[in-house]
């Protein structure tokens, strides 16, 4: 119910039946190659396929509505970040020059188009994974996926405490605040430079030394139920991996062979259409 | 990196500490008056708890916090700069030998040392690592990332500094003394 | 028959490593196999003390010297780690809110299975088990932090259980919970107990409420040591819980009151079978005062609540409720466990804001006003003092808000001990914040809202964790400022005698609206009100009915009778 801050929606769709820790893998090994390679092509491949699978698990535009016009407005910053510092950057890059409009120093080239176009697509590639991951993973099962691919149980079981305490802290923080308010503290932007950082500090201390005594509770009610007393442990929320988990394994391998194979035909991370 | 076994009091720690890491990124930042920059406030805390903790608890609540706040904000993390904040953290941590918070009492002397260690690991992490990292994998023009990197340092070490400073001192005059307490 | 022993304590001492004094003291205790023990003692007695060193978290987490033998089911505790303790003692911490650690129900019980390297179907088929007798399965895929105060107890009832250790150590159980589920949780500890004839130790304040139920041990204690260990009906025959600061059985001081010779009462824990000789006849010799009282007579409206409608994202709280609050009031408000009590203090104080409809203060409609604005002549303290505190020591706590509002530092010292002594805190004076137990951090928000004199004082459960004594200077303070300065003030509680005791309206919240708004004896009266609502019936009234005298007047004559008696100290 409430455990809900990440979008966690609950469906039925293939996707959403797949184990957490194979849409783990999956998002790890193609985000990595995504990040790497400066292919145009196969970046592009790669956000068709994400979208595919954006569309197939059934998230409604209503639930991602906000995040994407963040990520677009982010991006958008960011391209117009770039070619403002740099303008000749796609032609450093690429090794020519093909001029479209003089400009004196923000100069336009065609490199440099191309290379915003390869930026946008990358900041955007990754996006409908991440959303799917988000929205179809339920989060208690992310734990036990984080185990399976190798990361400590110790480590994982914190993560999974993180996802439990973020909506108490938030309700915490939300109340002291009020609290310190009622007390006479002036928080809004009236407030001098060093006043408001005081006045955040006088949050942030009773939040914090809570914070730390609620490490300590917690820690004892963690070794009372024997927490840390194996080399291993199970997981409640563990699944059984399916036909499916292991098809999306080996695309995820395929995809990142294809990105590999990419790369050899280009001579490194990038695409250069201009030779 | 797990050769010894996070004990169960480290493992709340980052827990909680990614929790509190993750809201003060979102939600508190304070603006410094100059357009577009805000002060972080979560890297006060994050040299604190790394203080506290040690280099792993701060690696990890620095790591964690990070990518999850990128990762519901923006759909991907900056890898770059959620890696640097976990450096940053680990880094800090090493000061828990130094400052020894178990004793619960931090002079003058042991406050300084630890605001020059900060700067200098800020200055590291942000005007080195992080840009650098943009620029080898991201490929981002390197004027651009290092104006970023020093906007980043500054501000970063202001909030280590001063938020940090000021939770030391206080969870410092909140630690009981051995045998010390009586009712009069 | 003599049953074989599962904790004895061979004349221990413990000293925390920041106290100067022990806080254990030659202290020799055995409990056998198979026996319900009730622990108690005025607060700060060291009753969780005793407790965490049965469960092993002292000395594993917290630090201190232990002298003498501690054997728990034979073995030294010396020999032991947390982890083999644990597969012997099952334990619910004091506050059970920060025990939650799954995320949703189904994991949090689910926990220490997950530890011990069960497989699935074994550990699906226990937690189904387990939450179907204690009736939450339907509960299983919800979140700890959405539950009420009775399921998030069952839940962690159920994640101590499901290890079927042979002792189920419960430190204050009912704390936060309304009359209603404190019941249903006694028993159902009762049940427990005798299906699985484990060794139940629970230490608790509202020992009334406990001994509902089959006690075989109450075990005393006050500054560290054992004053004794007695059968429930010994330790009520010699009448010696007021000695230190414990609240006798209501129904109790009442036939005291009438001058019954407890030795002789039959069944003297029970408030439904307890008899006597001369019970009937000295019952109704009873001067019994008529309702002399305390009518507010004041129609000058403090605050107006108009048509308030509330909810927290799509999930209603409160719909179209009006109310009206008068100068001098004390109101209890009451209801059930997550009905909206808090919720309404946050609206009045600013914290959030509401949907729909107004309040208004002595005429001034509060929507435009800030937080600080109207804490200027609102008083809130909060149900958790955590939230509250922000400063390191006691001193710099309560001067916060004068500080802030510059008062001159010669009226600050006066009133910071004023404050301090009002509320019991002198001897504690320069101490940090962090060595202070719930009950007193709670009494110092107290002292820091009070030291700035608000017009209307909100108190979200002010007794919870409280002994006796305590509440009872605590109350009877609020009370003078009452009587002397008009000050306006709403109580929330869970306390039906407290309720009646001191306020002369209560407020029963239910059905997203108000239930009731009447006289606290009203409100006992109505059996279908207090059925929905989840309050009970006091022993004292219920004694009443027994023996045919009105409840009404019995309490009063109580109440007055304290009140001579604490005015004559
Ligand atoms: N971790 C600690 N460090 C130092 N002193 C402590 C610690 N815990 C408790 N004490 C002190 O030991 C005494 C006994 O505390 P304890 O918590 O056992 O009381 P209690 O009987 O359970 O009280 P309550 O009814 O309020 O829960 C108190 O005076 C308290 O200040
Ligand atoms: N910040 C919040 N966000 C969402 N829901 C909340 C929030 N605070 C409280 N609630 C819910 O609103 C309802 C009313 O809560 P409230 O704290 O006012 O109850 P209460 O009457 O004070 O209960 P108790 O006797 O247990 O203290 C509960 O169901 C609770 O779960
Ligand atoms: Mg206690
Ligand atoms: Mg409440």
């Amino acid at each position: 119910m409430d455990n809900n801050i990440f979008g966690y929606d609950h469906n039925n769709t293939w996707v959403h039946q797949l184990t957490g820790t194979s849409k783990l893998l999956f998002f790890i090994l193609v985000s990595i190659i995504a990040m790497i390679s400066y292919d145009v092509r196969f970046i592009t491949l790669v956000l068709i396929l994400s979208l595919i699978i954006l569309y197939q698990s059934q998230i409604k535009w209503s639930q991602v509505r906000l995040i994407v016009k963040l990520i677009l407005i982010f991006a958008c910053l960011n391209l117009i970040t770039v070619y403002i510092f740099s303008p000749g950057h796609g032609a450093y890059l690429y090794g020519t020059q093909h001029i479209i409009l003089h400009l004196g120093y923000f100069t336009l080239t065609k490199e440099q188009l191309f290379y915003e176009l390869n930026l946008a697509l990358k900041y955007l590639v990754t996006v409908p994974i991440s959303l799917v991951f988000l929205i179809t993973t339920n989060p208690s099962e992310f734990s036990s996926s984080l185990n399976h691919i190798g990361v400590s149980y110790r480590l994982s079981y914190a993560v999974s405490l993180a996802l439990r305490y973020i909506p108490d802290v938030q309700r915490d923080y939300q109340e002291i605040s009020m609290a310190q308010q009622a007390r006479g503290y002036e928080l809004s932007k009236k407030g001098k430079f060093m006043t408001r950082i005081k006045g955040v500090s006088q949050i942030l201390i009773p939040l914090i030394l809570s914070s730390l005594d609620k490490i300590q509770v917690i820690s004892q009610a963690m070794e009372l139920r024997r927490f840390g007393k194996n080399k291993k442990r199970t997981w409640y929320m563990a699944r059984k991996f399916s036909r499916n988990d292991y098809l999306t394994i080996v695309l995820a391998i395929l995809i990142v062979l294809l990105g590999v194979w990419f790369m050899k035909i280009d001579g490194g991370r990038f695409f250069n259409p201009f030779k | 990196m797990n050769k010894k076994k996070l004990s169960v009091q480290s493992v709340v720690a980052i827990g909680i500490g990614t929790a509190i890491l993750f809201l003060l990124k979102r939600w508190v930042s304070i603006p410094t008056g100059i357009p577009n920059t805000n002060i972080d406030t979560s890297y006060g805390f994050l040299g604190f708890i790394a203080v506290l903790f040690g280099p792993v608890v701060g690696f990890f609540v620095g790591f964690f916090g990070h990518a999850l706040s990128d990762f519901t904000q923006f759909g991907a993390p900056w890898w770059t700069w959620v890696f640097t904040t976990g450096l940053v953290g680990f880094a800090l941590g090493f000061l828990k030998k130094y400052m020894k918070p178990e004793e619960g009492r931090f002079g003058k002397k042991k406050l300084i040392i630890y605001n020059i260690y900060q700067v200098i690991i800020n200055v590291i992490g942000w005007l080195l690592i992080a840009p650098t990292g943009d620029v080898l994998i991201y490929s981002e023009p390197a004027n651009k990332v290092y104006l970023q990197g020093i906007v980043s340092a500054i501000s970063n070490s202001l909030s280590t500094g001063i938020i940090g400073t000021i939770l030391l001192v206080v969870y410092a005059s909140s630690k009981v003394k051995k045998g010390s307490l009586k009712k009069e | 028959m003599k049953n074989k022993a599962m904790i004895e304590f061979k004349n221990v001492t413990f000293k925390y490593n920041s106290q100067s004094e022990p806080t254990l003291k030659h202290v020799s205790l055995t409990i056998d196999q198979g026996e319900k023990v009730l622990i108690v003692g005025p607060s700060g007695s060291g009753k969780s003390t005793l407790g965490n060193l049965i469960n092993g978290i002292i000395p594993e987490n917290i630090k201190g010297e232990i002298q003498g033998t501690i054997l728990v089911n034979g073995h030294d505790v010396k020999d032991m780690s947390i982890f083999d303790q644990s597969l012997n003692v099952s334990s619910m911490l004091q506050d059970s809110n920060d025990q939650f650690v799954g995320l949703t129900v189904a994991e949090d019980i689910a926990f220490g299975m997950e530890n011990d390297c069960t497989d699935n179907v074994t550990m699906r088929k226990k937690v189904k088990a387990w939450s179907d007798y204690l009736h939450i399965h339907q509960l299983l895929k919800q979140s700890p932090n959405s539950l009420s105060g009775g399921q998030k107890q069952r839940t962690s009832l159920a994640g101590v259980l499901v290890d079927e250790s042979p002792i189920l150590l419960l430190d204050e159980p009912l704390a936060a919970l309304d009359p209603a589920a404190g019941l249903r949780s006694i028993q159902l500890l009762d049940d427990i107990h005798k299906h699985l004839r484990n060794t139940v130790i629970i230490i608790e304040h509202r020992i009334e409420e406990v001994l509902t139920q089959d006690v075989d041990r109450v075990v005393l204690m006050d500054d560290g040591k054992i004053v004794g260990s007695f059968t429930p009906d010994n330790l009520l025959k010699r009448d010696i819980l007021k000695n230190y600061g414990l609240r006798n059985p209501l129904y109790l001081d009442a036939l005291k009151l009438a001058g019954v010779d407890f030795n002789s009462l039959s069944n003297i824990d029970s408030v439904n079978l307890v008899n006597g000789n001369h019970v009937n006849d000295k019952l109704h010799q009873l001067n019994l005062n008529q309702a002399t009282k305390r009518l507010n007579q004041s129609t000058d409206p403090i605050l107006k609540i108009n048509d308030l409608s509330f909810a927290y994202n799509h999930h209603p709280i409160f719909k179209h409720l009006n109310l009206t609050i008068y100068k001098g009031d004390m109101i209890s408000l009451v209801g059930k466990n997550g009905v909206g009590k808090s919720t309404l203090s946050k609206l009045i104080a600013g914290f959030i804001k509401p949907n729909h409809g107004k309040i208004i203060f002595n005429h001034r409609n509060l929507s435009n006003l800030s937080i600080k604005e109207r804490a200027d002549h609102i008083g809130y303290i909060m149900q958790d003092p955590d939230k509250m505190i922000s400063q390191v020591m006691i001193r710099d706590e309560i001067a916060l808000g004068l500080k802030l509002r510059h008062y001159p530092k010669s009226q600050i010292d006066a009133k910071v001990k004023q404050a301090l002594k009002v509320c019991k805190l002198y001897e504690f004076r320069n101490w940090p914040v962090s060595a202070l137990s719930y009950g007193q951090k709670k009494r110092l928000t107290i002292a820091s809202i009070l030291v700035l004199n608000p017009e209307l004082l909100i108190l979200d459960e002010p007794t919870a964790g409280q002994d006796y004594y305590h509440y009872n200077e605590i109350m009877q303070f609020l009370r003078k400022l009452n009587q002397e300065r008009h000050l306006t003030m709403i109580f929330i509680t869970h306390d039906m005698y407290l309720m009646t005791e001191y306020s002369n309206r209560t407020i029963v919240l239910g059905n997203q609206n108000i239930m009731k708004d009447a006289a606290p004896e009203k409100v006992l009266n109505d059996d279908q009100l207090l059925l929905a609502s989840h309050l009970r019936k006091t022993s004292l009234s219920i004694l009443a009915k027994r023996f045919h005298i009105d409840p009404i007047k019995l309490t009063n004559t109580l109440i007055t009778k304290e009140r001579e008696n604490d005015n004559g100290q």
